[in-house]
């Protein structure tokens, strides 16, 4: 390993990854990217220029050092690899998968300056897919630090938070409402996106650290936050609830028969696993001929699923153009290799009922952009006279969540902003309450899996302060807090 | 099942109907009238609301009355005493509103006879004259009878086909009951969804507030999923967080009607494949 590597000398094009044609993807619930080989993985280790002042790490909102785990995995040393992703990442094998590397860590990759920039997303999942399959794992033994912590919420933001704390010796529980560990990644991603069984081995490892995770318990009902604290001995609580109250746009026809939120349509297919009913007994509940409201990543799950589902068509309305589209590239591509069609620059006025009640259309209207608005964002505005039908029979939408009132409801002082999101503290992270912390999707709205996970690192961080312990790993926790957000 | 919730008794009411007092303490202990549970018997099964239609906090224990409709509760009529179940969470909902009244009439049709007795005791604690009326299609459906009686200042029982008490609906009991007490402040209205729509057309022009619980098809039951939307007042409301208890008079039953209908293709599906599988093992579906 004597010369050095320049941007000459490496592999130029990226690796390409496996995956799935797309006309038998469409048909089946397996995942779509296979995933990298051994000899695929080291040709794309090998294009990383080691920098000296790695611009991607800063582009990771919990901050991985990225040239050391690719590093390890050219050196063929992948338990290094491994061991490196999970100090700052708890959910390596799923943010592999899920993580928009092309707008964090990949988009400022100096590779990427001259050629394309490294894969940095499919390193990670090859490397946490490889430890998993090869090695056993191991438990740190912390010393206990006599402090006990209460997480609300096993999604990426409670898990990230959950394995910062239980490092640092903390005895932590995790409440969970749903019957199944994992949040979002559980009830919303779809399984050929991020198989259910890649979130469970890393939640296992979780609870190697001495996490407990208490299912169907939803805090705000069944325990206060003020029982958890007076009663229940917990000398600090995260609320990592997630945003998932569903949104409509209040529309004529949206409660009929035939129209689904995304979150009630990926639930029952994804957490109720309705796409093997009746083996299973939630049922989905689709039609033939499916609309989609939206054009994020999850109208793009909700459109994949529906297919997958046996949809005859399935079209994606989105009042914006492709470009102001917020999903991830790759999932657009994704999408359209697979057959779902697209009506941009489009927006629905009215679902339309047959006399039973049932969907039999969605009236649209086509739209243009307009001056931008407050957001730097052009405006669409409606195309007066152009409204037309779309044929269907199925709608759903995919325009975004609201915060659950249940915790606010339920914790007396709690502030919460005009939206009921969670208001905190910006030196200490903490709520208005002493003691409580909150990130994740309950603090900012809906986001992503890896901006969760950096919220749940910086709220660790700042408990960790409250409860008079030093953090485990001042480094990692000051870099995840200073790149986060 | 190494966890998991034990049904600590069970009673069968009828060839349909019957009763679970189910090991829960922290659900007993949290438990109000009006909060509904989800329940999810093994990997398989689908999440189901059950209203809560009492609960013990000596025992830690909570009730529920179950009607063998469907695939899912046909399954759970089929657990014995001393079986578990996976899941049950809860309590979920908002607790209703009680508050004395001098004069509260309670009505119960058919199953929802359990869930509206939880509330009939805390009217009687608080004080308040109450009168109900619980109806069932036919005598040997008849449950709880002497539990209402108990506390209740005047029951009134109802058959459709007039085997036991008043011959007729629930809402002709009202009608009658609402006529001789002009200084009746509440009527709360548990039942099938036609019952609790017929109990509000009798009670509207008599301009006497009328709660009803709406039991509407959900998946979590915590205001994730908007499944169980309903319009209350010509606004959105979500029976699990906002309910499940709605003032009835500004329910669009029609709609929540219709809603109500939404799997019934596939309910029948999974339901004549249970029966089928049952005849082939030779068990009683």
């Amino acid at each position: 390993m004597t010369t050095v590597k320049t941007i000459h000398t490496i592999p130029t094009g990226r690796t390409p990854m496996p995956e799935q044609a797309p006309q038998v993807r469409a048909t089946n619930f397996e995942e779509v990217a296979l995933g990298y080989t051994l000899p695929e993985a080291l040709r794309e280790a090998d294009r990383c220029l080691e920098c000296k002042k790695p611009r991607c790490i800063a582009g990771c909102p919990v901050g991985i050092d990225i040239p050391g785990f690719i590093r390890a995995i050219a050196q063929q040393d992948m338990r290094r690899a491994y061991e490196i992703l999970r100090q700052d990442n708890p959910l390596p094998g799923v943010c592999g998968r899920v993580c928009p590397q092309e707008s964090q860590c990949e988009v400022r990759c100096i590779v990427g300056i001259k050629a394309e920039p490294v894969c940095i997303g499919r390193l990670e999942r090859f490397a946490a897919d490889y430890a998993m399959a090869h090695f056993e794992a191991e438990t740190p033994s912390m010393a206990p630090a006599g402090k006990k912590a209460a997480i609300i919420g096993s999604g990426p933001a409670g898990i990230a938070c959950a394995a910062d704390l239980a490092r640092a010796g903390v005895d932590v529980t995790i409440f969970e409402a749903l019957h199944m560990a994992g949040g979002v990644l559980k009830y919303g991603i779809p399984e050929f996106r991020l198989p259910k069984s890649i979130v469970d081995r890393e939640i296992a490892l979780l609870k190697q650290m001495g996490v407990t995770i208490e299912l169907n318990t939803v805090i705000g009902k069944l325990f206060t936050i003020p029982q958890l604290m007076q009663e229940k001995g917990f000398d600090a609580v995260f609320v990592g609830t997630g945003a998932g109250f569903p949104k409509f746009q209040g529309i004529p026809g949206e409660n009929l028969n035939g129209v689904f939120s995304a979150n009630e349509f990926l639930t029952r297919v994804n957490l109720m696993r309705g796409f093997r009913h009746p083996e299973y007994d939630t049922p989905v509940g689709m039609g033939r001929q499916v609309a989609v409201i939206g054009a994020g990543n999850t109208a793009m799950d909700c459109a994949r699923c529906a297919l997958r589902m046996g949809a005859e068509a399935v079209t994606v309305v989105y009042r914006r153009t492709q470009k102001e589209s917020p999903a991830r590239a790759e999932e657009l591509h994704h999408a359209m290799q697979e057959g779902i069609q697209f009506q941009w620059l489009t927006n629905p006025v009215q679902i339309l009922g047959n006399a039973d009640g049932w969907v039999s259309g969605m009236e649209c209207i086509r739209m243009a952009l307009g001056e931008p608005d407050a957001s730097g964002r052009r405006a669409p505005v409606e195309q007066p006279g152009t409204n037309f039908v779309i044929p269907v029979d199925t709608v759903i939408y995919a325009l975004g969540t609201r915060a659950n009132p249940i915790i606010a409801k339920s914790t007396p002082g709690l502030k919460t902003n005009q939206w009921g999101y969670i208001e905190l503290d910006e030196q200490t992270g903490m709520t208005s309450l002493p003691g409580v912390f909150a990130g994740g999707d309950i603090v900012t709205g809906s986001a992503t899996v890896i901006l969760a996970l950096g919220a749940g690192r910086r709220a660790a961080t700042g408990m960790l302060q409250y409860l008079g312990l030093r953090p485990a790993e001042a480094s990692a926790e000051a870099r995840a807090a200073k790149t986060g957000a | 099942m190494s966890t998991g919730y034990r049904i600590v008794k069970k009673e069968v009411y009828s060839s349909v109907t019957y009763m679970w007092e189910v090991e829960a303490p922290d659900v007993a202990r949290a438990a109000q009238p009006g909060h509904f549970l989800m329940v999810r018997i093994n990997e398989e099964g689908e999440r189901i609301p059950l209203t809560v239609a009492d609960f013990d906090r000596q025992r830690g224990t909570v009730t529920v009355v179950i009607q063998a409709v469907g695939k899912s509760t046909r399954e759970m009529m089929a657990l014995a005493e001393g079986d578990s179940i996976l899941d049950f969470i809860g309590p979920l909902g908002e607790a209703s509103h009680i508050q004395k009244r001098s004069k509260v009439i309670l009505v119960g049709g058919g199953l929802g006879v359990a869930p509206v007795y939880p509330q009939l005791r805390a009217y009687k604690e608080l004080g308040s004259t109450t009168l109900s009326i619980i109806g069932f299609r036919t005598k040997a459906l008849v449950f709880w009878e002497e539990k209402f009686r108990a506390q209740s200042d005047e029951l009134h029982i109802a058959t459709d086909d007039g085997s036991y008490g008043h011959k007729g609906f629930v809402s002709q009991v009202l009608q009658m009951l609402l006529e001789r007490h002009r200084d009746t402040e509440e009527v709360v209205a548990i039942g099938p969804l036609p019952m609790m729509r017929v109990c509000c057309d009798v009670s509207h022009p008599f301009g006497v507030r009328t709660m009803v619980s709406l039991n509407s098809i959900m998946v979590d039951g915590t205001g994730m999923c908007g499944s169980c939307r309903v319009t209350v007042g010509g606004k959105l409301k979500f029976a699990c967080v906002d309910g499940p208890d709605f003032d009835g008079h500004q329910v669009d039953f029609d709609e929540l009607m219709r809603r109500q209908r939404r799997f019934q293709r596939e309910e029948q599906e999974s339901l004549q494949q249970y029966e089928e599988e049952c005849r082939l093992l030779g068990r009683t579906a």
